[in-house]
This record gives C-alpha cells, structure tokens and sequence, in this order.
C-alpha cells in the first residue's frame, strides 16, 4: 500500500484519530488532577477521579455529536481545546486548595454547558454561510452584547475597575466574550460583500491609497463603536482584541497593507489619546516599564506573576508546590503563570505549542474553507484565539503591558470557556464543510469515470 | 487570499516566537533573580521552613525559633524582649532581618538563604535540619546590670574583655521589644514599626555601636597616650593656669569653674589628668602637635570600622588640624566623634598593656548536634595597615596608673568598687543644651568598659552621671565572674 493511500485513508477516517487523541487529552488530565491531589495526601483523589469520569463523558459525546453533526471536520481541535480545558481544571482546582475558593466545579458545569452549545452548532447549524446573510444583525447584537452590562437590573456593577458583567438566573455572565463572535460574523459578511469595492483603492491620503470613504464607514463605524465602548467600560485587553482581529481581516479581504498601516497609524494616535487621558492607562504602561519600584501596590500583579515564572525556573516546583495565592486573579487572568511555577518553562513551552496547534489548524481550515465568507470567519476567529492568548502571556510575562483577559480554555469564567467552544464548533463546522466539498467532488469525479 | 492567510499566520507565529524566546529569558536568565528578589514571598517561606538555629547567652537562648501551625514553620521569639534587641535584631517577613539575625544568617540558618530548596527534593532536603547555635559571650548579668543602672535614660554601656576583645555588654537605650516586628502578622509588624519609626527617641538606632558623640575629657586619655610616648612622664610639670592662651584664636580654654585644677603655679600630668583640667591638656595638644594626636587617635582605632560582627561607625578625628582645633580636639571637643564601642577599645588597650584588640560577640558556633563549627574572631585589630598596638607597654603602664589615680582621688570616684582596681577617665562634653557624659574606664585587666549618657541634664558631670553606671555593671560583672 502506498503512503499517499495510507495518508488518504487516515484523512477520510478523522474521526478514529480524534477518538486518539481524546483519550489521551483525559488521560492526561485525570493523570495531572491524581498528582494535584496526590501532592495534598498520598493516595487516589475522588476529585480527580468525579473530574476525570465528567470530562471524559463530556468528550464523549462531543465526539459522538461531531460523529454525526460534522464528520469530516478537524480531527486535532476538538482533542486540543479538551486537553486545554482539562489541564484549566487541574489547575482551577489547585488554586482553590491553595486560596480556599470553590471555582472548579462550576468550571466542570460550565465546560458541560458550554461542550453542549458546541454540539448545539454542530447539529443545528448545518451551513456557516446562512449566518452571512443575518450579518446587520449580528453587527447590531455586537454593539447591544457590548452595552448589556450597563443596563440596570441585570448589571452586576464595577468589578476590579470594569463594568463588564451580568447577572442572569443566578449567574455571571460576560457578554463582550460572545461579542467577539457576533462581531467576526458581522465582519465577515460585509468584508466579503465588499471585498472588491475595498479592494480598490483610488483615495490617496498621503502615501497610503484607500478606497471611497463611504464603502469603508461601516465598518470603522462599527469597530469604532466597538472600541469605544470597550475603552468606556475599560476592558482594554479586548478593545485591543477586536482591533487586531479587525484590521487582519481587512488585510486578508483586500490584500492592501494600506489598511494595517492606517490601523496602526490610527493605534497609535488611540494608544497616545488613551495614555493622555485614562490615568489607568498611564499606570498600565509605568508598571509595564518598571515594576520593581511599585512593587508592592500597582506593580504587585506582575511582580508576582514574574516570580512565579522565574521560581518555576526550567522544571517547575512540581504539581502542587508553588504558590498560586501570592498571584493576584490567578484561576482567572494569571493562570498561566500558576502553571509557568509549577510545571516549570517545559510545561508553559508546552501550552504555548498546543494555543500554536489551534492557531495553525484555524488558519489551515480558513485557506482550505470552501466559500470566502468561511474563510474569512474562520480568519478572524483564529486570530481573535492567537491574539488573545498572546496578549494575556505576553502581559504577564511582560513583553507587552498587562490587561485583564482570560486564557482561551484554561482560564476559570464560563463566557470565556462559552465563547472558545463556539469559536472550535463554528471552525469545526467550516472544515466539514470544505472537506464534505472535497469528497463530494472526488466522488462525484470517480463516478464519472 | 491564501498568500495573506499564509503572511497572517506567520506573524502570529512570530509573536508565539516572542512569547517563546521571553519567556525562555524569564525561566532560565533571569530566574535566579526573580527567585530570591526581596519581595518574593517564596524565598520567605521556604526559610521559615527551616528552624532557625537559636542565640545564646550565658546558655539560654535569648532568640529561639517555635513551630507554629501556620504556612510560616517556625516563629522567632526573644524571650528576653528588649534586653538583647540591638544585638540580636529582628527577623521579620516584612522588613527582612537586622542585627546578628542579619549578620549570622547563613549560620543560623544552616545554609545561605539564596541557595535555599529551589524544587520540592531539595526542599524534603532541607526539611528537619535545624540551622547552627550561635553563642555569645555577653554576660546576662552585666546586660541587666547596664539596663538597671540607666534606669531609662537615654544612653549606651559596652564593656569589653581586654585579653580576648570579647564583648561582655552591648546596652543601649531606648531600645525595642523584636518581638513584634517578627511576628507573622504583617498588621502586627507594620504598627509596631510605625511606632518604632515616630518615636523621636529613636530606639531603633544602637547607641552603643551606630552612634558617635563628643568623648570630652575622656579622650585626654589618648592626649596623655601622646605625650607619655612622646618620652614625658606622669610627674612632669605643667604650668596650672585657669585659662590657657591658645594660639591664633581668642577662644581661649579655661576649665570649667574658671580657677586653677591645683593652687597654681604648676601641676603634674598626674594631677592634671586626675582633675581633669582642660588648659594643660590643651596645650599639650598644641605642643605635641596635631600629627601625633591625630596618629595616636588612629591607633586606638579612630577613622576605621572596627572589626566586628555588625557594623560599628567610624569614630572620627579630622586628617589635619589647626592649633585651635588641635587644642580643643585635644580634651575631646570640636569636631572629635567616638562611639562607645570606640572607647570601650580604648580602655581595652590601656588595661591590656597597649594591644589594640578584634572586639567580637560570638563566643562559638555549634552545629544542632553540638559540634562546634567556629569559634570567636579574636586576635588584634591590624585592618588598616596598623600593627594592632596603640601604645607600648611601659604607656599602658603609665595611663593605668593614672586612670586609677583618677577613680581612687580625682574626678572618677563613683567607679570605686572595693578590694578591686579601678581605673577610668569621666568625660563631660558640651554639645547640645546640655552635656553629653562619659565613664571610660576598666577593672584590672579583667574589664573594660564605656558609658555614655547623652544630654545628661543641667549640671551633669561624667563623674556625677555615667560614673555610678560604670560602677554598676562592673560590679555584676566581677560578680558574675567571681
């Protein structure tokens, strides 16, 4: 048998990989979580054990549902976002023996939610392009999620300087999370609809070429709104999320570096306006430029973050002995930084590989999707994911200036777990599509002969 | 639109290269750093993981380590409170350590800190492996003595071994209770600090060693040192005037009734140095010159740190003086500083026969077993390029027999003890509203010793003040010894 058949049957059977790679993503989790409990008291943990036996199930039937909902889609992030999820337990877990809280079962409840809604998308939406055609309205659910948490009644106030949650039935929501969604479809349509207008540019303002102003006041208008809001309501980390994403998706639709460039004219002048007027802005950038000398007020998040990572040093302190309750927000935002300490730079270099798995298998589904508007939505979610992930570590690693955002996956908060499933159902659904397509005509090929 | 995906991708892959990389430079480069940085709660407690070893005197521990139940191991106590303070120090989460607990770190804790458990084997490692015992030899006695006998005073006693250098009282008032400071509640710290830090009486600051202050007549004992090695003898004639005429000022210096020490005419050294009288010093400064003086004082140990466990300022005499400066550093005034530490070795080296010695604290270092690990830092002072002598012996001879003259007729009465040789210079300097008093002195050559009771009051002599203070301490010492 030739290698190339050998290569097509593994690709026509994905779903024996990913059943693979499942077991393995809970092994290794229900391993960690005995170590986490075993480094308490020596013996089995029941905790780990109940955590282990739930992931597993919920595994199980996201596989099923994918089995039949897509079963041509991605075989690797389906495994990846468990292992990620699962590893966000332990370790959820580990800073509630360490702080005393009670965060990991709710986790557990929000990864079966939000492991449902995935399989919701997978058997209800058989076709991402009819979400193209509701693109206004996604754009106006963008800018309404966005405000939601300034409405009386279900606002639940300013927490750590930001007004960004609701309370709805009892629990907590965020909804900037499932924004960045609605936003990437609204994009996505209207960048697709418009590509060849934007694309040609005749305007010239300076060096730079740029289309009509009309064709582009949509969509500047739209992130425009966007950011201010973001900037209003103070959650920075994803005011610059959705300007990052924007802008990609600009440059891919149009192939003008015109647009990244206005954009990061444009950064700059908001960065600047931004430092001029927040005071906590300026403080994010003192910090970010010298945390020693506020070590024990302002820069004291980072401070610590640093001495976790550097504790940890090449092989960490092993599961179970670092010190997660000197890190601020550390089952939230800093949680990348508990696993740094403890895992050592082995385990976070490991992390990072499989946030670069995701990221590498997003853009692979965006070049290979079917339809420009797939391919752009896939475009702006992966980004969205890599940009997240690269802003939250490079702020607590201080390579770039500290903003509160969660650890797609890893981070304790159910929005932020919701909204990464979505982002893996919608991408998962995008490479059914295209590879449906594929064999679709591949059969339709071989019959013909 | 695949060549822009595929240019996209690549700068996110860029930016993970960024995170690798600076992450790379966090866990490996710059680890060691972030690991012991000072605000590293870590580093505190793993060293709170480990029980300090205990410092002793006269074989009880006047800080011992107590294992608590908290995250924080074991709790550093001081049962004797303030009595030891300035010596032992503090040793707290928050302002990390002081005094010997800073000093002796590594002994005490068996290990330096900063290599301290980096992982868990190493820190199963060095669990149940109590630091080192570190014994003194300060007299329990004597420090008692020194605090009863200021009965709250401000004011500082050091008395000294002047065969071994070793240090038998360290005493310093005000003082402060450790114990708080080394609590492991971080409010319980901060107030108690707080409190420490507004006090205007400054109780943090060691008197006896991190203080200086005018030694007034008291340094005539270095005056005398001069002329007796420049060939002159106790019973050499000194014209007894009320005033002596300096040159090339009309600050003149008289003593301080404004007569004559004797009934004029001419007085000896003796006498002179008995009544402490301040026109024939003076002009035994000027005559001698500014050079010997400074040189003598340098001997003794001024304008070097001494060698000791903690740190001890720099008692001071200027490099060059003008006869007017001479005259008046002569008799200890102007701009001549010492500590108590500093004219403890004075009297040390006059009651030891001239040898300028290492005054040390730690009497031995003894591993939990009981092994003795290192013993005292004795031996001569010789930092600086001297020969660790300040004056020969035939001097020391000399300046002993005159020191006692002074205690047994002269201004130093208070400092009598029967059946035991005192000997011992007052000093009354005048510096702020009211003087600053000495007791230097020594018993046989079995104790020397230095008082100070800064801003003594109105009308406050060395004799009158610090006197009986000396006397005191000494007597608990000879006792303690006896």
């Amino acid at each position: 048998m030739s290698a190339d058949a050998a290569t097509s049957r593994a690709a026509a059977h994905p779903r024996g990989r990913e059943a693979r790679l499942l077991v393995f993503a809970v092994a290794l989790t229900v391993g960690a979580g005995l170590l986490l409990g075993w480094s308490r008291q020596p013996g089995l943990s029941a905790t780990a054990l109940v955590t282990g036996v739930s992931l597993a199930a919920i595994a199980l039937v996201a596989h099923l549902t994918v089995r039949t909902g897509a079963p041509h889609a991605d075989p690797v992030l389906l495994p990846v976002a468990i292992l990620l999820n699962g590893l966000g337990l332990v370790f959820v877990r580990r800073v509630d023996l360490a702080t005393g809280s009670e965060l990991a079962p709710n986790q557990t409840v929000w990864t079966a939610v939000s492991v449902g809604v995935l399989c919701a998308v997978l058997l209800f939406l058989r076709d991402v392009r009819s979400l193209g055609r509701y693109q206004y309205t996604f754009g106006f659910a963008t800018i309404g999620l966005l405000l939601l948490p300034l409405v009386p009644g279900i606002t639940a106030g300013i927490i750590n300087g930001a007004q960004l949650w609701i309370d709805l039935f009892g629990m907590r929501f965020q909804p900037g999370e499932v924004a960045k969604i609605t936003m990437m479809v609204f994009l996505a349509g209207y960048l697709e609809r418009k590509r060849a207008l934007l694309s040609v540019a005749n305007q010239r303002i300076g060096p730079l070429l740029l289309p009509a102003a009309r064709h582009l006041a949509p969509v500047l208008l739209a992130t425009g709104m966007a950011l201010v809001i973001l900037a209003g309501l103070r959650d920075l980390g994803s005011a610059l999320l959705f300007f990052g994403a924007f802008l990609a998706m600009l440059y891919v639709a149009t192939g003008r570096l015109a647009y990244p460039a206005l954009g990061a004219v444009t950064f700059a002048g908001g960065a600047y306006l931004a430092y001029q007027m927040f005071g906590h802005v300026r403080v994010r950038v003192a910090i970010w430029l010298d945390p020693w000398s506020r070590v024990t007020d302002e820069g004291y998040q980072l401070a610590q973050s640093l001495f976790a990572l550097g504790t940890g040093g090449l092989t960490g302190t092993g599961l179970g002995f670092g010190r997660p309750q000197d890190v601020p927000f550390s089952a939230t935002d800093a949680i990348f930084v508990v696993i740094g300490e403890e895992l050592g730079l082995l385990g976070s270099s490991a992390l990072l590989l499989l946030y670069l798995l995701v990221v590498v298998r997003g853009y692979k589904i965006a070049l290979t999707a079917r339809d420009e508007f797939s391919t752009l939505l896939a475009t702006g979610l992966t980004t969205i994911l890599a940009l997240q992930t690269f802003v939250i570590i490079g702020g607590l690693t201080r390579l770039v200036p500290l903003t509160g955002i969660t650890l797609p996956f890893v981070s304790y908060g159910g929005s932020s777990l919701l909204t990464n499933y979505l982002i893996v159902g919608l991408l998962l659904r995008i490479s059914d599509d295209s590879r449906q397509a594929v064999l679709g005509r591949r059969r339709h090929h071989r019959g013909g002969t | 639109m695949s060549t822009r995906i595929g240019r996209l991708s690549g700068l996110m892959l860029l930016l993970f290269g960024a995170l690798f990389v600076n992450l790379n430079l966090i866990a490996l480069v710059q680890a060691d750093d972030l690991a012991t940085h000072p605000s590293n709660r870590r580093l505190i407690v793993r060293e709170y993981q480990i029980e300090r070893g205990p410092i002793i005197v006269d074989e009880r521990a006047i800080a011992r380590s107590i294992q608590t139940d908290g995250e924080l191991r074991f709790l550093r106590t001081y049962p004797e409170g303030p009595l030891f303070a300035h010596l032992t120090g503090y040793y707290s989460i928050v302002l990390q350590r002081s005094g010997l607990e800073a000093a002796l770190n590594e002994q005490l804790t068996g290990q330096p800190t900063e290599v301290v458990a980096q992982n868990l084997g190493e820190l199963f490692g060095a669990r149940g492996q109590p630091g080192n015992a570190v014994e003194l030899t300060i007299s329990q006695a004597g420090q008692e003595a020194a605090r009863d006998a200021l009965a709250g005073r401000e004011g500082a006693v050091v008395a000294l071994d002047p065969v071994t250098g070793a240090v038998l009282v360290s005493y310093a008032n005000p003082t402060f209770d450790p114990n708080p400071l080394s609590s492991h509640s971080t409010a319980e710290i901060s107030e108690a600090w707080d409190q420490l830090r507004d006090d205007d009486r400054q109780p943090l600051v060691d008197r006896a060693i991190r203080e200086t202050y005018p030694p007034g007549s008291a340094f005539k004992i270095i005056t005398a040192a001069v002329a007796l090695e420049s060939g002159l003898d106790p019973s050499s004639p000194f014209p007894d005037e009320a005033v002596y005429d300096v040159p090339q000022t009309t600050a003149n210096i008289g003593n301080l009734p404004g007569s004559p020490c004797g009934r004029g005419g001419s007085i000896s050294m003796q006498d002179a140095f008995r009544f402490s009288c301040n026109p024939v010093f003076a002009r035994l400064g000027v005559e001698l010159g500014d050079r010997a003086l400074i040189e003598q004082a340098e001997a003794f140990g001024f304008n070097r740190p001494p060698p000791y466990e903690l740190d001890v300022a720099v008692s001071r005499i200027p490099q060059e003086l003008d006869p007017p400066a001479t005259a008046q550093s002569a008799i200890g005034q102007r701009d001549v500083r010492a500590t108590p530490m500093q004219m403890a070795l004075v009297a040390s080296a006059v009651a030891n026969g001239g040898e300028l010695l290492r005054p040390h604290v730690v009497a031995r270092i003894r591993d939990p077993s009981g092994r003795q690990l290192s013993g005292p830092d004795s031996g001569r002072w010789t930092e600086g390029l001297l020969d660790g002598r300040a004056v020969s012996p035939r001097t020391a001879a000399q300046l002993q027999q005159m020191m006692v003259e002074a205690v047994e007729r002269g201004t130093g009465g208070a400092a009598q003890i029967d059946g035991v040789r005192v000997g011992g210079k007052t000093g009354t300097a005048q510096r702020g509203a009211t003087p600053d008093v000495w007791f230097v002195g020594f018993a046989e050559d079995r104790i020397a010793i230095a008082v100070v009771i800064p801003d003594a009051g109105e009308g406050a002599t060395g004799g009158r003040a610090a006197g009986p203070v000396a006397r005191q301490v000494l007597v608990a010492l000879l006792g303690a010894d006896a």
